[in-house]
């Protein structure tokens, strides 16, 4: 898949916010709407599988060890070695340290690397520090780079000193997408969620992110929509696509099903594909694999038959 | 003025009981519970499969703690049930007559059902000493068995609604296991008061969870569900013993049958129904020298 280059603004302007304030009432009613489609049948299997190539298998923990990061690293490869014709998933998300590691254990496998940054999950650092980090995480190997903005400093209205922030993160990532989280959950407003999503497309985001998972809450159905409608806008403006990845919180496939319905209904089908559209998530996986096993084997399943993590 | 026989009825509404909660099932359905006359005395959930993998995650869920908890405790917390039930005594007394039963066989019935609970409580922490066992063997090891719930059970409620009911679930939450209550299709009301009872008897979220509906179409999704570990049929009828036998082998699940005509009897309550509900686990240790003293473990 090819992007077209983003033409961005050099410099922050206040106009790149302006929007009309989002209401949230008919936001989460529309949200809600999504929950309702049925999905049965042969779409529910294209969705499950579809859903399992979204995924970017996520270990964010301070007792992360290589041994994990290995595991997980094959878990991605062998979701679930005794059905035929599953996918592997988008990527692997792990901290810049262990990013090396993921890289050697995933060999050249279409699996990506996607690594946190910036003084993940609270961004209190200087810009400096996220800088390096950033710098050491595409130089280890990292495909996709996860920064979160300076939640603080967007909260106070310096916008400007958020949008500097992202561009020049997007700068040191070279070829690396960028992945800008919002942590809508700190937000507090839905016009706040538009607002940061306009400021990190502009700033040069290839795709935006929800949340980190550290905070609750995380991912959710109306936040989510709000930021494919920004998506949306965007393209409508300019011709430029940016993915979307909704994170923390999403744990069954039925969920996840609903995500993809809001995707299809809100950016169309282009949207459909990896490239486009993740789900940070470590639990998602186990979970599509029971409901896939109970469409091809007619019972319900049980947890200990699939892999431990 | 109105007279006070004036007043608009108020009828309760029978969910059902999944996780500590009460919900509708999720299928919309539902039938309706008649009194000895054929007439109409409320509305049921007839649930569905998916409320059943509700509850069995649920009692997934729940079986953690309800297990590791100490015996003492999950005592003291059938005791609870029983003491909640012999206040709401009146309440399942009068639901008893209004699907038919006499005055006094539903009192019998209830009294009987708090009976149970206060046994049940009693042996909770006396079954393992009793059934648990050192083990002569030939070798240098001290061999040991003990008893561990088998995890999570779906209970086929019999036809008794009320001390029926209690006599297959006391023994299997007593062993440490967690439950999931089908109740049977045509006595179903108190099952779900019951519930309620449960619900506020100290009773951990998710230990017991009460379906209503066919037993016989929910049979083949439960008999089959590989997170579920036994299932107890308690009817008379062995010809749903046979296909449930069939459909159970998947996950190699244990089918224990009660098959019990009258739940007055004492002999149905019984220590070996709960160890019906356990399995055995046995440890071989190395007995080593550990101090010059010549102990040993």
């Amino acid at each position: 898949m090819s992007s077209i280059k983003p033409i961005r603004p050099a410099l922050y302007s206040p106009s790149l916010l302006t929007a009309p304030p989002v209401d949230q009432t008919g936001v989460e009613e529309r949200a809600a709407r999504f929950t309702k489609r049925s999905i049965k049948g042969d779409s529910k299997m294209q969705g499950l599988l579809l859903t399992l190539s979204m995924i970017d298998l996520t270990t964010l923990e301070g007792k992360d060890t290589t041994g994990k990061v290995e595991q997980l690293c094959y878990k991605a490869l062998h979701l679930h070695d005794a059905f035929e014709g599953l996918p592997t998933v988008a990527a692997i998300c792990v901290y810049p340290s262990q990013v090396r590691t993921a890289k050697n254990a995933l060999g050249g496998s279409a699996v990506k690397v996607a690594s946190v940054a910036t003084a993940f999950p609270a961004g209190q650092s200087s810009r400096s520090i996220k800088l390096s980090e950033t710098r050491f995480a595409v130089e280890e190997g990292a495909d996709e780079i996860d920064m979160v903005i300076s939640r603080g400093a967007f909260l106070a209205g310096e916008y400007a000193f958020v949008f500097d922030e992202i561009a020049a993160i997007k700068e040191v990532c070279g070829q690396a997408r960028l992945k800008v989280i919002l942590e809508t959950g700190e937000l507090g407003s839905l016009d706040e969620v538009r607002k940061a999503s306009q400021l990190a497309i502009a700033a040069g985001a290839d795709f935006i992110k929800t949340s980190t998972g550290k905070i609750q809450p995380a991912a959710t159905l109306p936040v989510t929509l709000v930021m494919l409608e920004t998506i949306r806008d965007h393209y409508y403006k300019t011709g430029n696509r940016v993915g979307m990845k909704p994170a923390g919180g999403i744990s069954t496939s039925k969920l996840a099903l609903h995500y993809l319905v809001m995707l299809n209904e809100t950016l169309g089908p282009d949207w459909m594909h990896p490239h486009w559209f993740r789900f940070g998530a470590s639990s998602l996986a186990n979970n599509v694999l029971m409901q896939i096993a109970k469409e091809k084997e007619g019972c319900y399943q049980a947890p200990h038959y699939f892999s431990v993590d | 003025m109105k007279k006070a026989n004036d007043r608009i009825a108020v009828l309760k509404t029978y969910k059902l009981y999944i996780g500590g909660q009460f919900p509708r099932t999720e299928s919309g359905r539902y039938y309706a519970a008649l009194d000895a006359k054929g007439n109409k005395i409320a509305n049921l959930c007839l649930a569905s499969r998916k409320d059943c993998r509700e509850a069995i995650g649920a009692a997934r869920t729940a079986l953690g703690n309800w297990s590791m908890r100490a015996a003492y405790n999950r005592g003291q917390i059938l005791y609870r049930i029983a003491e909640m039930l012999e206040s709401r005594k009146d309440q399942f007394i009068a639901e008893l007559c209004a699907q038919g039963m006499s005055r006094s066989a539903a009192r019998k019935e209830t009294v009987g059902a708090i009976d149970r609970l206060i046994h049940y409580a009693g042996w909770c922490d006396k079954y393992q000493a009793l059934f648990s066992t050192v083990n002569p063997v030939a070798s240098n090891h001290y061999n040991f068995s003990v008893c561990e719930p088998m995890g999570v059970v779906v209970l086929f409620a019999p036809e008794s609604p009320l001390l029926g009911l209690v006599s297959v679930l006391a023994p299997c939450i007593a062993g440490g296991n967690t439950a999931i209550v089908i109740a049977h299709q045509f006595k179903a009301l108190c099952a779900i008061s019951l519930a309620e009872v449960l619900n506020s008897s100290d009773v951990p979220v998710g230990v017991v969870n009460i379906l209503t509906g066919n037993q016989a179409e929910l049979m083949p999704w439960l008999a089959e569900h590989k997170d579920v570990n036994a299932i107890v049929q308690s009817q008379k009828d062995p010809s749903l013993l046979s296909d449930l036998r069939k459909k159970a082998t998947g996950n190699l699940k244990r089918v224990i049958h009660w098959p019990v005509i009258d739940w007055h009897d004492t002999a149905v309550q019984s220590p070996y129904r709960i160890t019906d509900l356990q399995e055995i686990k046995t440890t071989w240790h190395p007995i080593q020298q550990i101090a010059g003293s010549g102990s040993s473990y």
